[in-house]
């Protein structure tokens, strides 16, 4: 009998070949987590990990995540970017336990097994024994036992990581297009003006959909339209990478009045007429990147965003916590050259930006209300229609087309 | 040497702010500030290390008012409440016009489900002024939050 239960619950868990459906239970279900872990996060992806200005000097290092998997990135004594597992051959527990710091080698606190730069194991406290008696077995081999590596690669000073060995090369997996964007604005050293971190009750995946989701923006966050930050009715359109896997969502600012008539014509909350802020100060900006484009979200799959609203630059390291929790870790920047009046600018924009940012705050409560809102379901199915059902880089942004692009690429990486 | 500065007087004045907060009195909220003031929320980790940047900054009392508008008409978040319990404000340094002090804060937020959770703990950095009129008023008001981490959303000021 209870067989027969299992049967009809793997039943119900199908999923039709296509992208304009996505079955509720892929937000829902400890089997997929799992997979996710191995064949995403573990698998031929990059994993955003740090800034290489956030470890400058050799020595120099941070504790991050791949997926929920513990790592350390740090700058050997050559200058080389190392990374692997925070997690100790010999019982698992972690090696380090600051989020950053320097180090000549890394020593696990609980036995003092000792690590290099490299993340070979280099000592085993007692290996002799003590007075001759205890200690390893003669024929334990340091060189076969340690945490596991990852490849490092670094664009625009972005380091990334993959477990996997036949990962394609980050120029390859993220494409031409998408490296000119990150360059575009991560195009001379960065400073970091703070970090924040943001816990929200839902899947990943309901996060990564949301960022790469050029409809809701302007329904949902009032705050961007009204101030004719973003409207879909501006020059603007998505880039979608080849796979899916990456996007940009871009627009300018059209200082001429804007026609509101497709935005009155559908009564949309977002819409309101009037609406002044009594300090506008908050939104001077500059054209820094001498084009106009006022808004360049990127995405790199399978968790990073790079955002640069009008002067805010922010970086978002999105982590799976478990299948109805994630990790936001916010990294804001400036450029190290910034004069005082542009890093005043920057800190008054970022009021826009992060958990209590004026056109962000939403996205920290929307994939919530989407989590608790489809509990009890398992056959239902969310549409991802707009803008019909490719994939293809287009000139609007009323389209769904780069959600559909993540779940092409995941669907691939899934083998779902 | 008498001063404007008392220990009741400040306990007083954080006790209305929190007061006005928690009691969804918000459109009185700026008026606790000077009209150039800095109100910034950061964390114990960026303090620290001297990084400037907020989840709010606000270098103006305008600002204040800008955040508790779009918070009434344009963001949108679940039903929420605070409840602040405030410490014995220290006063660190002072002369006629100007103390800065420090004060021990948490808040407890109360969600639509009735979950009642700590939201965040932390230390107010201010300089507190008095104006004219006598009244106590914040001319910065630093929100040093001890943890980095924000459940879901900071919508309500602390």
């Amino acid at each position: 009998m209870e067989m027969k239960l299992n049967d009809m619950r793997d039943s119900k868990r199908t999923w039709e070949p296509g992208l304009t459906r996505v079955p509720y239970w892929i937000y829902r279900d400890a089997g997929v987590y799992r997979n996710e872990q191995q064949r995403i996060f573990q698998g031929p992806t990059w994993n955003y990990l740090c800034l290489e200005a956030e470890i400058a000097e050799p020595g120099d290092y941070r504790t991050t995540f791949a997926g929920d998997t513990p790592v350390i990135v740090v700058r050997d004594e050559e200058g080389e970017l190392q990374a692997f597992e925070n997690r100790c051959a010999h019982r698992g527990a972690l090696i380090a336990l600051k989020d950053s710091g320097k180090a000549e080698d890394f020593t696990c606190v609980y036995h003092a097994w000792r690590y290099d730069l490299q993340g070979n194991l280099k000592g085993v406290a007692f290996e002799q024994g003590v007075n001759g008696k205890g200690g390893m077995p003669p024929d334990f081999c340091k060189e076969q036992h340690g945490p596991r590596k990852l490849r490092t690669a670094t664009v625009g000073g972005l380091v990334f990581g993959s477990f996997d060995e036949d990962v394609p090369s980050i120029e390859e997996y993220l494409g031409d297009t998408i490296v000119e964007k990150i360059e575009r604005v991560l195009s001379k050293p960065v400073e970091v003006l703070g970090r924040f971190k943001q816990t929200i009750p839902n899947n990943w995946k309901l996060y990564m959909e949301n960022v790469k989701d050029s409809y809701h923006a302007s329904l949902l966050h009032v705050f961007f339209t009204t101030f004719n930050l973003n409207r879909l009715s501006q020059k603007g359109g998505v880039i979608i990478s080849e796979t899916g896997a990456h996007h940009v969502s871009w627009s300018k600012v059209d200082h001429k009045p804007q026609s509101n008539s497709a935005y009155s014509a559908e009564k949309l909350r977002s819409d309101k007429e009037g609406y002044t802020l009594a300090d506008p100060s908050m939104l001077d900006g500059v054209d820094e990147f001498g084009d106009g484009v006022t808004l360049q979200i990127l995405s790199v799959f399978p968790g990073f965003v790079l955002a640069q609203i009008q002067n805010t630059l922010a970086i978002r390291q999105i982590l799976p916590a478990g299948i109805d929790k994630t990790v936001l870790n916010w990294t804001y920047l400036g450029f190290t050259d910034d004069t005082p009046e542009l890093r005043r600018m920057r800190l008054k924009q970022l009021n826009l930006t992060g958990s209590a940012g004026f056109i962000s705050m939403e996205d920290g409560a929307v994939g919530g209300f989407v989590q608790r809102g489809i509990a009890g379901t398992d056959e239902e199915l969310a549409i991802l229609e707009m803008g019909g059902a490719s994939i293809e880089t287009q000139d609007n942004r009323t389209t769904e087309a780069s959600v559909r692009g993540f779940w092409n690429a995941y669907r691939g990486y899934m083998e779902i | 040497m008498t001063t404007v500065f008392t220990q009741e007087r400040l306990g007083a004045l954080n006790a209305m702010y929190a007061r006005c907060i928690d009691n969804d009195q918000l459109e009185q909220w700026p008026d606790f500030f000077t009209e150039q003031c800095l109100y910034l929320i950061t964390n114990a980790d960026n303090h620290a290390a001297g990084m400037q940047a907020g989840m709010v900054y606000a270098d103006t009392r305008a600002m204040l008012q800008d955040r508790v508008l779009a918070m009434r008409d344009a963001n949108v978040y679940e039903d929420q409440r605070y409840r602040h319990i405030v410490g014995a404000p220290l006063v660190l340094e002072q002369d006629a016009t100007l103390a800065v002090v420090e004060t021990p804060f948490l808040v407890a937020r109360i969600m639509r489900d009735g979950g009642t959770e700590v939201f965040a703990t932390g230390r107010y950095l201010d300089r507190v002024v008095h104006e004219e009129d006598a009244a106590l008023k914040f001319a910065e008001r630093v929100v040093v939050c001890d943890s980095s981490n924000i459940d879901t959303l900071l919508v309500i000021p602390l």
